[in-house]
């Protein structure tokens, strides 16, 4: 009797059967304190997911958001030749003012390059190594970055400095005699389009699996 | 039988209560007044116990040889205070809008009172309170004060380090010049350059493939409310740690080995 004591509340009637393990019925996978604690967690935790989870989509949302197509006309047909680029502005990103702005460099396609003389080559001016915007020499034929001295030849591959690949470009088209520019790519050392990364990324190879391709880009053309 | 009060001589007599001089608020009507304060006191630390907490916190024991060098956390912690308070009133000024935002810093420069002498006690804080923290660590590497059993408060104190540069990094962006923009269209693609995650962190960052309306605003957000709560908290969780392990003396002091410690070394 001594030793269900505890269960049956100093009471000398039959004793109730001994809980095995201790603090269990008979029959019982949980104790009463047990499936308490587990509720009251699951509840808590329900709760923090509902607050948490929104605002940490809310927070990564614009990585995934899909990125409308600008096109943008930028000048006659008659203005850009195949010997030298011409440098226009246009809005990259709408609502944000002059921050939203940047500059291209247009020329038209030269056979020299195995272009088409109907297609217009856009180069942008964002460096391959960090992002500083590059500009064009003429006398030199090179593009040059002023932050880390990154150099370009005419096409946009590097000829020197730390970036690590040729110059994005620009998809470009010609409608009613007006060049138009579009959604942007970047190209790997043999100018080969791939989807647009970001500076300091390396293109082309395995490259494109360390550095993947983002959901918030437009696709290479 | 009570005698008389005024036979028994002046040590001898009973000590009156609080507020009484010579009988119930005899002879000064001001006392209860003077009792005021500690009486306020007394009330707040019946209810908190706040008293011995201060006691412990501020009466706690240092080690010999305690000198001007373990000072440099309070001045990092006074650094950041300032930070806080010259943040605050910045704020009321600044709007985070990328249309907006040179133009309302550059009102707050110009034209507010005083806005100038604030604006650079936050933008040369910033740089003071780096220092202060390389100081701070660089004593406590030279002391050997990170050892056990204080290496979460080192672990701590690396973490309040990197949400420093990254208050950095976030409030450089806000005057939106031409020097800060590229600054941080540079940093932001250092960011980008680490494998597999670096696309997305940077995306994260700008709040999209391109600096766009919503990145300005983000940065502002991380650099007032985000980082700074985390840091309050760390720093909570720094001091906490110090109070309760104490500082280390200086590696130069031994411990004297007295005739007592020797023998009790050999037994």
């Amino acid at each position: 009797m001594a030793d269900a004591a505890d269960k049956t509340n100093g009471r000398t009637g039959e004793a109730l059967p001994q809980p095995d393990p201790a603090g269990y019925f008979e029959g019982e996978s949980m104790s009463r304190r047990r499936a308490l604690t587990v509720a009251g967690q699951a509840v808590g935790g329900l709760a923090g997911a509902i607050i948490v989870l929104p605002a940490v989509g809310f927070a990564l949302a614009p990585i995934f958001k899909k990125p409308d197509e600008l096109w943008e006309s930028v000048g006659p047909t008659s203005r850009f030749t195949a010997d030298t680029y011409k440098p226009v502005v246009f809005t990259l990103v709408e609502g944000i003012g002059e921050a939203g702005k940047t500059t291209a460099f247009v020329r038209q396609g030269s056979p020299k390059y195995g272009e088409k003389s109907s297609d217009y080559v856009a180069i942008s001016t964002r460096c391959a190594h960090l992002g500083c915007p590059v500009n064009f020499v003429a006398a030199a034929k090179s593009f040059v970055c002023p932050c880390h001295g990154g150099v370009y030849d005419f096409e946009g591959k590097v000829l020197g400095g730390p970036p690590v690949r040729p110059l994005d470009r620009f998809q470009t088209r010609v409608v009613k005699d007006q060049v138009q520019i579009g959604p942007r790519y970047s190209v790997t050392s043999q100018l080969e389009p791939v989807r647009y990364r970001d500076p300091g990324e390396y293109t082309g190879g395995i490259w494109n699996y360390i550095y993947p391709p983002r959901p918030d880009t437009p696709p290479a053309p | 039988m009570k005698i008389p009060d005024a036979l028994i001589p002046p040590p001898l007599k009973k000590p009156h209560r609080p507020g009484e001089e010579a009988g119930p608020n005899g002879g000064d009507p001001l006392a209860p007044l003077k009792e005021a304060p500690a009486d306020l006191v007394g009330w707040l630390d019946e209810r908190t116990g706040g008293g011995s907490f201060l006691t412990g916190l501020l009466y706690r024991k240092v080690p010999k040889g305690t000198n001007w060098f373990y000072t440099l956390g309070s001045a990092t912690l006074f650094a950041f205070t300032v930070q806080a308070v010259t943040g605050v009133f910045l704020a009321m000024f600044y709007d985070p809008s990328p249309t907006q935002a040179y133009a309302s810093v550059t009102h707050l420069t110009n034209d507010v009172f005083l806005g100038e002498f604030v604006r650079g006690m936050h933008k040369w804080g910033a740089s003071v309170m780096i220092i202060l923290i390389y100081l701070h660590m660089a004593r406590t590497f030279v002391f050997g004060a990170y050892k056990y059993p204080r290496e979460l408060n080192w672990i701590i104190g690396v973490t309040l380090l990197i949400l420093t540069m990254v208050m950095g990094f976030t409030g450089y962006l806000l005057p939106f010049d031409q020097r800060s923009f590229w600054a941080t269209v540079v940093g932001v693609n250092i960011n980008g350059t680490g494998p597999f995650v670096g696309p997305y962190l940077s995306d994260f960052l700008r709040a999209g493939a391109e600096f766009g309306p919503a990145t300005l605003s983000r940065f502002y957000a991380i650099h007032m409310l985000l980082v700074p709560g985390l840091i309050i908290a760390l720093i909570g969780a720094h001091l906490y740690l110090v109070v309760k392990l104490g500082t280390t003396a200086p590696p130069w002091l031994r411990p004297k080995r007295t005739k007592a410690t020797v023998r009790e070394e050999r037994v």
